[in-house]
């Protein structure tokens, strides 16, 4: 082989073994799930490809209420962790001085201990009568009846704790890379500071904000473990019912026909939002 | 306006103790968590629940492999998440030297592949690889989830070592060529020495959200039991104080290599 032609097949040899890996457990994948959201039949019968659309209108007619619920528990639980991680982003990258790189190990920290237990955790902590609330209990601050567990707020909390840090990490990213010389021609510029806030760093953060978005969004407009673990019945998540559906009823038609209406409705408010914003482009923002 | 402006001078932005304040608070809302799990693993409890305080023990760090299926599935984890770092480690670094060097057709095609690997909601990859292994028969188990865990920690792996890859000075390489080196001489004694700090971060990223994951092992573990699989299915019955050890130990662990990183990295300057 000519060294050209060697130079040129090298980057494809590089790719190969890693992307038949994807294209064989990513990508067909996701082509089988279809084909089987549009078949019939049952686990003990066996399936066949039917075209059969019933499996989604069935899915949207019996599920629509834990579809919309997931949404607004991902939309509150994105919204609460903007408005959480944005000080501590900021503070962090203009503030943080010669320790940042230890704020930022702190904010990591929790992804060493397993997502599941995390959460147990917090079940543990805001149980009826547990740690935090037996106190306020006790000296008469809460009612009696007062409970957090297996309410919207024990649900939206633990998806805000639980996504938290890959929100403030991308924010942090962008507000880091912002050049000092243009604050400082800001406020050469008479800005006041309030001003060179509003004017030039929020702008500049809105990439780092974006691509948050895009990592918590996602994760926790699907869970399921935070409804399970810290919810109860009327928190059910649509997670829940694709992992109830595959896992124990094994009705896998319907569970990939929701798991399909999912993917699909994440992915158009993903684009919406990127839209919205006026990114150029979804892909270019995730590839920094 | 402007007078004050000045006065304030070095001072262009917005900040004070009240964000300082604010930001401590989010590191032990963070953290608190944490905190209970290691401490309720000294936790003296009687009895199923190891949910109230009854006073100070050590006595489960010597229980700690007393439930056989727990330590099973801790020793499960444990594998597949090292066989992850090392094949996932590998096949990614590949991928993110070809992409981080070479301009080629297809470099797009991979890039959006790989993106929407990492954006993918976790349970429609479970869901999914559920999907394809049922529709081919594949009995679920040990390799169902070692495939899944290189399937979805290769992109990150490759992300990583990419953006190492660009920051690298390609003279050096030319420089080995020039001095009579080949291309695989080339490769072990230049290229990879250099692109190693990336590949080890990546291989360990790697290995870190396969010991992790829960969603999609859920979706492709079958019978088998990972260790996230095995406290999921005592959250009903109550958690042992093994479990707050192990995650423990695991934490511990990950801080020490974290730790150690930062002073070898300090130390090189």
């Amino acid at each position: 082989m000519s060294r050209r032609l060697r130079t040129a097949l090298t980057p494809y040899a590089l790719i190969f073994p890693g992307g038949i890996w994807l294209a064989i457990f990513f990508v067909v994948p996701m082509v089988v799930m279809l084909s089987l959201s549009l078949q019939s039949g049952s686990v003990e019968d066996g399936y066949a490809f039917t075209w059969n659309w019933h499996s989604y209108v069935d899915g949207l007619t019996n599920y629509h209420d834990q579809i919309i619920r997931s949404v607004i528990y991902g939309l509150s639980s994105t919204v609460i962790q903007i408005v959480i991680g944005f000080p501590v982003a900021y503070w962090i990258a203009f503030k943080g001085g010669r320790r940042k790189s230890v704020y930022l190990f702190l904010l990591l920290l929790p992804f060493l201990v397993s997502f599941v237990l995390r959460t147990i955790s917090w079940q543990f902590l805001l149980s009826d009568n547990g740690m935090l609330l037996g106190p306020l209990k006790g000296i008469g601050l809460l009612p009696e009846d007062f409970r957090v567990l297996a309410t919207p707020y024990a649900v939206i909390g633990g998806l805000a704790y639980n996504f938290l840090p890959f929100m403030v990490l991308p924010m942090y990213v962008a507000l880091e890379r912002i050049d000092p010389r243009v604050l400082e021609a800001a406020q050469d510029l008479y800005a006041s500071r309030f001003q060179t806030f509003l004017r030039v760093v929020l702008p500049l953060s809105l990439p780092g904000v974006f691509a948050g978005v895009l990592m918590t969004f996602v994760p926790a407009t699907s869970d399921y473990v935070n409804a399970s673990v810290l919810g109860g019945t009327n928190t059910t998540m649509i997670g829940n019912v694709i992992q109830n559906q595959y896992l124990i009823t094994q009705d896998y038609p319907t569970a990939s026909a929701l798991s399909f209406t999912l993917m699909a409705l994440l992915l158009v408010g993903i684009f919406a939002y990127a839209r919205a914003l006026g990114t150029e482009d979804v892909l270019e923002v995730a590839a920094r | 306006m402007s007078l004050r402006g000045r006065a304030a001078g070095r001072r262009p932005l917005l900040g004070g103790r009240g964000l300082q304040i604010f930001t401590w608070l989010v590191i032990a809302w963070l953290l608190l968590p944490i905190a209970v799990m290691i401490l309720f693993g000294f936790n003296d409890t009687q009895g199923r629940y190891n949910t109230a305080w009854q006073g100070f023990t050590l006595k489960w760090y010597g229980k700690l492999f007393e439930i056989g299926d727990l330590t099973e599935a801790l020793v499960n984890s444990l594998l597949i998440a090292l066989l992850t770092m090392v094949v996932a480690g590998v096949l990614g670094s590949l991928i993110g030297l070809a992409l981080g060097r070479y301009r080629f057709r297809g470099s797009g095609t991979t890039n959006v592949v790989m993106f929407a690997a990492i954006a993918c909601a976790e349970i429609v990859m479970g869901a999914s690889l559920l999907s394809l292994f049922v529709t081919l028969a594949v009995p679920l188990g040990f390799w169902t989830i070692m495939i899944s865990h290189v399937m979805f920690s290769i992109s990150f792996v490759a992300v990583t070592v990419r953006a190492r890859v660009m920051t690298l000075d390609r003279s050096l390489e030319e420089a080995a060529r020039d001095l009579g080196a080949g291309t695989w001489t080339t490769f072990r004694l230049v290229t990879l020495p250099m692109i190693f700090p990336g590949v080890l971060a990546g291989s360990m990223l790697a290995f870190a959200l396969s010991i992790d994951d829960f969603v999609i092992t859920n979706f492709t573990a079958g019978g088998t039991v990972t260790f996230p699989l095995w406290i999921w299915g005592s959250t009903r019955v109550g958690i042992p104080p093994q479990v707050n050890i192990m995650g423990t130990l695991i934490f511990a662990g990950g801080v020490l290599i974290a730790v150690v990183n930062a002073l070898m990295a300090r130390r090189r300057g």
